[in-house]
């Protein structure tokens, strides 16, 4: 049984059942709607430069055949009777279940985000409805101050928000208006970024565009009517548009489920196996799980390879693969047709050079290039007719592949990597 | 590796910045130290109910809490815990309460 039919789900059911047949494993899929969002996509809703409907395609229609779908709530999960109960009475019992539910936006959480002014001018394009709201409110804007913040970590796509404020810079500038709109980035971390090297060009980026950059700034309140953005501290941010991005936790039928989840909701996750600690017929991947990497689509796609070869691992009663490496690549896209790419793991942070060969590319790491650009446009069709598939992206592996250890495979293997 | 020496007692080991390397070694007069060293000249009911809590939830879970499960659980409200640890609350009171820096997530 699998918990969420979005990028985690839908590409480990399509998999397993490439790997089982029909007779040996019956797959199925349980998520509350039909909408498969395409969530890259939602960072250019708010500049007219994809529409919601372009993003969105029904999830049942990304399952392979032979896969159940059913659309419902979850109410929890049993550990002890190894039974899923969904929202409409019935029970889904498992060999083994996967959770792959995501992250859920919590706006309700910050004081006052949802009061006054919440889809007025205060927006988050985190959701298909609030990046059309912004839409609309970004046609209408004619100068003043844009405040670009996240309210804390873990976020979903952590460079988005950065990457919001770069292309709100070009957009403001195509609309020949950029002279009258103060733009303004406003994060609780103590840098542009979360890693040191990736933190000091995009701060160095920030600067030459002239967005000012606001650090260690721990939003506790938004003020709608008074166009603020407080501090626990209390700071103030003053804001004519927020663009922000609300706190984040696991599916609520996690804290609903005993043993399962940790307080925010999210489900404590060996970083290596991907196996539960809730359970060991419980596998989790994706934003729903508290591994320390990026809430990001190629995490997940990554982390998927790891995933499917340990169910079948464990149900085969063989020790499981450990060779999960916590890697994450993300295009950040910089404004004028350019674009940025990083490449990552738990321990090698992001550094430049070049992907996916390390010295051939042909995509350039930490550095602006139009190729990158194309590259993330083009990555939507590879998503729907590649990645959620469950075939293999050509050259790029699961794990970080970092010059050096290539070099060696190369010595050794005679460069059959 | 730098070391802390408490007035009268042996030295321990702390990391650049400043937090313990064995929470082990963690007394209470280290946590009055640690948190005089670092602008709070006196540690309250508040603060220790706090520190407290954050320990206790590491040696139990093997993590450090986070500021929003400070928040909800410790039974301190995160703009109180602002005032009694300035700029970072969650990172303080671990350093006080001898554990290490919370991992931040990415």
């Amino acid at each position: 049984v699998i918990l969420g039919g979005g990028t985690g789900g839908t590409l480990i059911a399509n998999r397993l059942r490439k790997l089982y047949s029909p007779g040996e494993a019956a797959i199925s899929v349980v998520d509350r709607d039909d909408r498969h969002v395409y969530q890259p996509g939602l960072l250019f809703v708010p500049f007219g430069l994809a529409q919601v409907d372009e993003i969105v395609r029904p999830r049942r229609r990304q399952l392979h055949g032979g896969i159940a779908f059913h659309e419902t709530d979850i109410d929890h999960v049993a550990l002890a009777e190894d039974a899923v109960h969904l929202a409409d009475g019935t029970a889904l019992p498992y060999d083994v279940l996967v959770v792959a539910t995501g992250a859920r936006l919590q706006p309700e959480e910050t004081e006052g985000m949802t009061g006054p002014g919440w889809q007025e001018k205060i927006f988050t394009f985190y959701t298909p409805e609030g990046a059309a709201a912004l839409a609309h409110a970004l046609r209408a804007f004619e100068g003043g101050r844009v405040v670009v913040n996240f309210v804390d970590l873990p976020i979903k796509c952590p460079v988005a928000p950065l990457e919001f404020a770069f292309l709100a810079d070009w957009y403001f500038h195509e609309r020949g208006i950029r002279d009258r709109v103060e733009l303004a980035f406003v994060t609780p971390l103590d840098g542009a970024f979360t890693k040191p090297v990736a933190s000091e060009h995009l701060s160095g980026l920030l600067e030459e565009k002239g967005i000012e950059l606001v650090t260690e700034f721990n939003a506790g309140e938004v003020d709608g009517a008074g166009g603020r953005l407080v501090s626990y501290d209390e700071r103030e941010v003053p804001f004519d548009l927020l663009v922000t991005v609300p706190l984040h936790g696991g599916a609520e039928y996690v804290l609903r489920s005993p043993g399962l989840g940790d307080d925010l909701g999210f489900v404590p996750t060996d970083p290596r196996t991907l196996q539960s600690q809730a359970k060991p017929n419980v596998f989790a991947l994706g934003d729903a799980t508290n591994v320390p990497t990026s809430k990001a689509g190629s995490v997940t796609h990554f982390e998927g390879e790891v995933l499917t070869e340990n169910v079948r691992r464990f149900l085969a009663g063989e020790a499981l693969d450990d060779s999960y490496d916590g890697h994450a690549n993300c295009f950040i896209e910089t404004g004028f047709q350019k674009a940025l790419l990083i490449d990552f793991n738990y321990d090698v942070e992001p550094l430049p050079g070049r992907f996916p060969a390390p010295r051939l590319g042909p995509l350039p790491l930490l550095k602006e290039s139009r190729l990158n650009h194309l590259a993330k446009l083009m990555f939507q069709w590879m998503y729907w007719h590649v990645l959620l598939p469950g075939r293999e992206l050509p050259g790029i592996t699961a794990q970080l592949q970092t010059r050096r250890e290539t070099e060696l495979t190369s010595a050794r293997e005679g460069g059959e990597r | 590796m730098t070391t802390l020496t408490p007035t009268g007692r042996p030295a321990v080991e702390v990391d650049a910045e400043g937090f313990l390397q064995d929470p082990g070694q963690w007394t209470e007069e280290l946590a009055e130290t640690i948190a005089t060293e670092n602008g709070i000249a006196q540690l309250s009911d508040r603060h220790w109910q706090v520190v407290r809590f954050m320990r206790s939830t590491y040696l139990e879970t093997g993590t450090a809490p986070t500021i929003r499960t400070l928040g909800k659980a410790s039974g301190v409200p995160i703009k109180e815990l602002y005032t009694l640890f300035p700029k970072g609350p969650a990172k303080l009171a671990a350093k006080i309460g001898g554990i290490p820096k919370p991992r931040g997530c990415i």
